[in-house]
């Protein structure tokens, strides 16, 4: 059966390129890079080269990446080791309510020890409005950190609006950007931001590997203390194979970053546009242009997430949702309910993510295997029948 | 996730409907949860002549309302009272255990209809139950909406706000 990836930000496919690049590192370079010999220092140079590319995709110094285990283990550092370093400064933070768990969890973790709190409200897109920001700013604001794009619904946040002001009242801003980097251009300049969480995974390399972007200058303390490697910031012996792997699939995607959002665009749009032909009471979440190029986030109406989701798995069709039941904490999506759509309606949330493995065809197949799917569950519901619409979708 | 007893009660689902004129009838759960279960029953001389259910809600929710269908239909009402979400899972030879409160769900809303149909022979017609937070107890620490466990600030009814 022909499998159809469309979770993309659960897992996407690792480049040939990239696997090719890290295998030599699983054979005979599997030296350590704090070594003193030619051992170490082979990797060492290829560490360099990684970070390098990294570098370059956000339009960064080498010197300001620091590659980490990943999104969560960036956004804990960045919160965690920015307020630490940041503490003369005051213990109050300014986020949105939008934020991914890593960023969330954290948050309620610093809670507990005294760190204030403001969760800045977002609209019916899910837009943050700076001004807010700038309204939430006190004398003892420490740090900013606002997501660049939301996965679960794809608006895109306007990142250098909210760093201009940042910039202006001298207060340290962090934005999880795992969504967006390698997905659209992403200049740390343009965005006037201090720090910036980024993972491998979403632009095609290994899971497991991230990255810190930490402006030179900026204040932070490690999240890991130990031994010397990333420059005394970040201890642990380096996950040599991820960070090649991340080293290539940056390289790769500088190159390609245009036409991989020129390729998936159009198929998120079809999906956009033509799942609430065949199917009615559909609707879209998150804005319809300021989104990410791969991202489609729907509701359907009277039906939940998770049997749609395992009906079209059998058909081979992989995709996410927002539903509570399909979350581990099986509470509904904070995010959705942030933005203003009520729970019962954000139990129907499908969530498609698309990739560069992504084909009309499979489009095709999605807008012919769904109402079925959705008619079938529409016919059990109990809330179906309540608003009377017992009508056969065509 | 879910074994094969249970995705064929989810992919084949017994007893899915209404009925217009049922002697009782019993709802549990809301949309915030993300399951509501509705049982119509028909009565005759004590037994559960018919059994018929609507489910908003995930795999285990609906293979839960058709076993829990299954289980009723033809019993009597004391035996059906006494179904249990155990019985629930046991019949479904399990299920992964953070989709255990949908097996109380089904459960309570087939002894809600038979409650429902009680009330009427009485001649008396309580309110309805709305579902409350409790009703959905945590299925990781097993309480009832408790303020600090882990991941509960209610899979229920509490929204962002």
């Amino acid at each position: 059966m022909k499998i159809i990836n469309m979770d993309h930000v659960a897992a996407s496919p690792i480049l040939p390129e990239v696997a090719d690049a890290m295998i030599p590192f699983l054979k005979e370079k599997y030296g350590n890079p704090s070594s003193m010999h030619s051992m170490g220092e082979e990797v060492t140079e290829a560490i360099d080269e990684a970070r390098e590319k990294v570098a370059e995709l956000i339009n960064a110094k080498p010197q300001e990446i620091y590659f980490t285990s990943g999104g969560t283990e960036s956004n804990n550092w960045a919160l965690k080791g920015g307020l630490f370093a940041n503490r003369a400064k005051g213990a109050h933070l300014i986020t949105s309510s939008i934020e991914h768990f890593s960023i969330m969890h954290a948050i309620k973790a610093l809670e507990k020890i005294g760190v204030e709190v403001t969760r800045l409200p977002v609209d019916k897109y899910g837009f943050i409005d700076p001004d807010d920001v700038r309204k939430a700013i006190t004398p003892a604001t420490a740090l900013i950190s606002v997501m660049s794009a939301n996965n679960e619904i794809g608006t895109i946040e306007p990142i250098g609006e909210i760093g201009k002001i940042a910039k202006e009242f001298n207060i340290p801003f962090h934005t999880d950007a795992v969504a967006t980097v390698g997905a659209i251009p992403v200049d740390v300049q343009n965005l006037n931001v201090d720090m910036m969480s980024l993972a491998s995974n979403p632009f095609y390399g290994p899971h497991g590997v991230g990255a810190l972007y930490v402006r030179k200058g900026a204040r932070i303390s490690p999240l890991l203390d130990g031994g010397i490697q990333e420059g005394g910031y970040r201890a642990g012996t380096e996950n040599v194979i991820g960070i090649i792997g991340m080293g290539k699939a940056a390289e790769i995607a500088i190159r390609e970053i245009q036409n991989r959002s020129n390729h998936v665009r159009p198929l998120r749009d079809r999906l956009m546009k033509e799942i609430p032909l065949t199917i009615e009471e559909v609707g879209l979440v998150g804005h319809p242009t300021e989104r990410l190029p791969g991202n489609a986030s729907l509701t359907v109406r009277y039906v939940e997430g998770e049997s749609m989701l395992l009906f079209l798995d059998m058909e081979g069709v992989k995709i996410a949702s927002g539903s509570a039941c399909i979350s581990r904490s099986l509470k509904v999506s904070h995010v959705m309910l942030a933005m203003g759509i009520d729970a019962g309606t954000a139990q129907g949330s499908l969530l498609f993510t698309l990739g560069i493995d992504n084909t009309n065809e499979d489009v095709d197949d999605v807008i012919r295997i769904l109402p079925p799917i959705v008619q079938r569950l529409r016919d059990m519901s109990p809330l179906y029948k309540k608003t009377g619409r017992l009508k056969a979708v065509s | 996730m879910y074994n094969e007893t249970v995705m064929d009660h989810f992919t084949n689902p017994r007893n899915v409907g209404e009925i217009p004129d049922a002697d009782g009838v019993g709802s549990v759960g809301n949309p915030a949860c993300g399951d509501i279960m509705e049982f119509h029953i028909k009565v005759k001389d004590n037994i559960l002549e018919d059994v018929k259910f609507k489910t908003f809600g995930c795999g285990a929710a609906i293979a839960v309302s058709s076993m829990v269908s299954e289980l009723a239909k033809g019993k009597t009402l004391a035996e059906a009272m006494l179904i249990t979400n155990e019985s629930v899972i046991e019949a479904l030879e399990g299920l992964p255990k953070k989709k255990h409160h949908c097996s109380n769900l089904g459960a309570d809303a087939l002894h809600r209809a038979i409650e429902d149909y009680q009330e009427k022979q009485k001649g008396e017609t309580f309110e309805k139950p709305v579902d409350s937070p409790e009703v959905c107890s945590c299925p990781v620490c097993d309480m009832n909406d408790p303020e600090e466990a882990p991941y509960c600030a209610s899979a229920c009814a509490r929204s962002s706000k």
